[in-house]
């Protein structure tokens, strides 16, 4: 998921065993959490649920922002007018997203500015699926289908998540990713009622992209490092089989609605199970992506440095200009 | 509501597609940025500027496939001509440069729009009139964000200072072109149909240069310079944006999207 990389370990080093009488604190925080209690940026909470906290949001933020990158690269040669309206408004949603979202880490007192610095070092991880290439204008359709989808299957539990300012901030998403993916199929939807060229391009984007948004639900729950704590926490609902299981059920109908199939041969419904039965994922790419060997993670990254460091002097100028002006009116005023 | 719209004129046409093809390409440009902005906040706001010119762009190009008759709509007409076809102003293809660049050639533009725009509420064209009366909220809002923009930055640092008076002096010279009356500006403005761009550089003029003189940056000197691109004749950089932008169009002839 957006959040995928929760589920590997942290490398900012374990968190400090807490004294006796804030383990009594902690315990009745827990208790709270788990009760379905809502945590705001005011309240006590235990370190280590903070640190969860920011390290998770922030994460969410920069895919959302690096998660621009890839579509971006089809804007300017949108075959309509109208698509390219709908494709540039929607990637201009995602950078709202990454916003609200820096906004609501931001109550947990780190700033924005330490937390792109962790993206542009490349201590902060963000999906692993923006690291795959946008090779067709079948790819907007397929990531709007797919993986606006996929993370509304994560997000919608995470409207109802322990922390106030998160929860609220995924309510106003998850409203924007549900019209992404309507429209993702809609894209799809002219393609599989076109030409043969453009079904055949709307097939090898399922193709590439079908397994790597399988992915994006993380490590089965059985390897998932953060579950169990997030969970209590009230910071995870559901876990990443169950959604993963979830969204293959969701898709199915729809793909045959687009007339599409999936390079997956294991891929047939249970009728014991009452589920579609999926292949098994090869957890090696996974792994390679997540740590830094995919197909786009140093063009993704570099991309988000470039922008950052070529927009150094704007971000400058707004400050010294903001002083200059502050110093002109108290002039003024003395 | 349904009847078909009738050109007043040969040069109806011809007047509305400029407009049109003004607010296009600039918002093609525009998009390009998006995604890559120095924050957060100004990429979001240049990308909503490139979707209201994108915005306005269709709405022109529709109706002036309409005043046309020959049936073509607006993906028709921005898919399907070629440069030499185009008739913006040279200002709106020139490549991005940096964000003073984008910022200043942006500025102008929108406030030769607010000038227009006002202008053409009076257009015997109703549904231009109509298109104008609906971009003049927006433009509003453009040129007051841009020229927020040319002042911070032209104010701001030594650096920033020196980035926004280049820009400045290479593109100044394009707005020469904005405000310079030819055949189809004089049968437009006979029938109606929209001001003479000559009626709206006093305006544009004063407007421009109480920005520049609050960004603290010199006018450079006039010249006889004339870019042509409302006429059709482009610079290099046109063919590249066009190439870009029909690239998938152009490759499924008939195809819908
Ligand atoms: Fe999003
Ligand atoms: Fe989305």
């Amino acid at each position: 998921m957006y959040t995928q990389a929760m589920d590997i370990p942290n490398t900012d080093g374990p968190t400090a065993v807490p004294a006796i009488n804030e383990q009594a604190r902690e315990a009745e925080f827990n208790e709270r959490a788990g009760r379905g209690e809502i945590v705001e940026a005011k309240d006590w909470m235990p370190e280590a649920y903070r640190k969860t906290l920011v390290r998770q949001i922030s994460q969410h933020a920069h895919s959302e922002i690096v998660g621009m990158l890839p579509e971006g690269n089809w804007v300017t040669r949108a075959p309509s007018l109208k698509r390219k309206t709908i494709l540039l408004a929607k990637i201009q949603d995602e950078g709202g997203h990454g916003l609200y979202l820096y906004a609501a880490a931001e109550t947990l007192g780190t700033s924005r500015d330490q937390m792109l610095d962790a993206l542009h070092t490349g201590k902060a991880k963000y999906s692993s699926i923006f690291n795959y290439p946008t090779l067709t204008w079948a790819d907007i359709g397929v990531i709007g289908w797919l993986v606006d989808g996929a993370a509304i299957m994560n997000q919608v539990p995470l409207c109802r998540c322990s922390y106030g300012p998160y929860a609220r901030a995924m309510v106003r998403i998850c409203k924007e990713e549900s019209f992404h993916q309507r429209q993702g199929f809609d894209l799809l939807l002219a393609l599989s009622k076109g030409s043969e060229a453009q079904r055949a391009m709307m097939q090898d984007a399922v193709n590439r992209w079908w397994w790597p948004v399988l992915m994006m639900f993380g490590p089965h729950d059985k390897d998932s490092q953060n579950s169990e704590l997030s969970m209590k926490w009230g910071i995870k609902r559901i876990s990443n089989d169950e959604l993963r299981q979830q969204f293959v059920d969701a898709t199915m109908p729809q793909g045959e609605l687009l007339g599409v199939t999936f390079p997956d041969p294991d891929l047939r419904y249970n009728e014991a199970r009452g589920h579609y039965d999926f292949g098994a994922i090869d957890w090696s790419e996974f792994w390679n992506v997540v740590n830094g060997h995919g197909p786009c993670n140093k063009e993704r990254l570099q991309a988000r440095v470039d922008a950052w460091e070529e927009g150094a002097w704007v971000r400058e100028a707004a400050l010294a200009h903001a002083r200059k002006q502050a110093a002109r009116v108290a002039a003024a005023a003395a | 509501m349904n009847a078909p719209i009738a050109a007043l004129n040969p040069a109806h046409v011809s007047y509305v597609l400029r407009i049109a093809d003004g607010s296009l390409i600039l918002a093609q440009r525009l998009s390009e940025c998006c995604g890559h902005g120095p924050a957060l906040e100004p990429d979001i706001a240049l990308t909503n500027i490139a979707l209201d010119l994108l915005g306005q762009a269709r709405l022109l190009l529709s109706h002036a496939g309409a005043l046309e008759g020959q049936g073509r709509d607006e993906d028709a007409l921005a898919y399907w001509r070629d440069a030499s076809q185009f008739h913006n102003p040279t200002l709106c293809e020139l490549p991005n440069g940096d964000f003073a660049q984008i910022c200043l050639r942006t500025f102008f533009y929108v406030a030769w729009q607010a000038q227009l725009w006002t202008a053409l509420s009076a257009s015997k064209d109703a549904a231009l009139a109509a298109i104008a009366e609906k971009s003049s909220k927006e433009t509003r809002y453009h040129c007051e964000h841009l020229a927020g923009w040319v002042v911070r930055l032209g104010d701001g640092t030594a650096d920033s200072h020196a980035r926004m008076q280049r820009a400045l002096n290479y593109l100044l010279p394009y707005t020469n072109e904005l405000c310079v009356d030819d055949d189809i500006d004089l049968a437009a403005a006979a029938a109606g149909i929209g001001p003479l761009p000559s009626s709206l550089n006093d305006a544009w003029t004063a407007q421009v240069q109480a920005v520049l003189a609050e960004a603290t940056l010199s006018l450079p000197a006039s010249t006889p310079f004339r870019s042509s691109g409302r006429r059709g004749q482009h610079s290099e950089a046109m063919d590249y944006v066009l190439a870009e932008m029909q690239s998938v169009a152009r490759a499924h002839p008939g195809a819908q999207w």
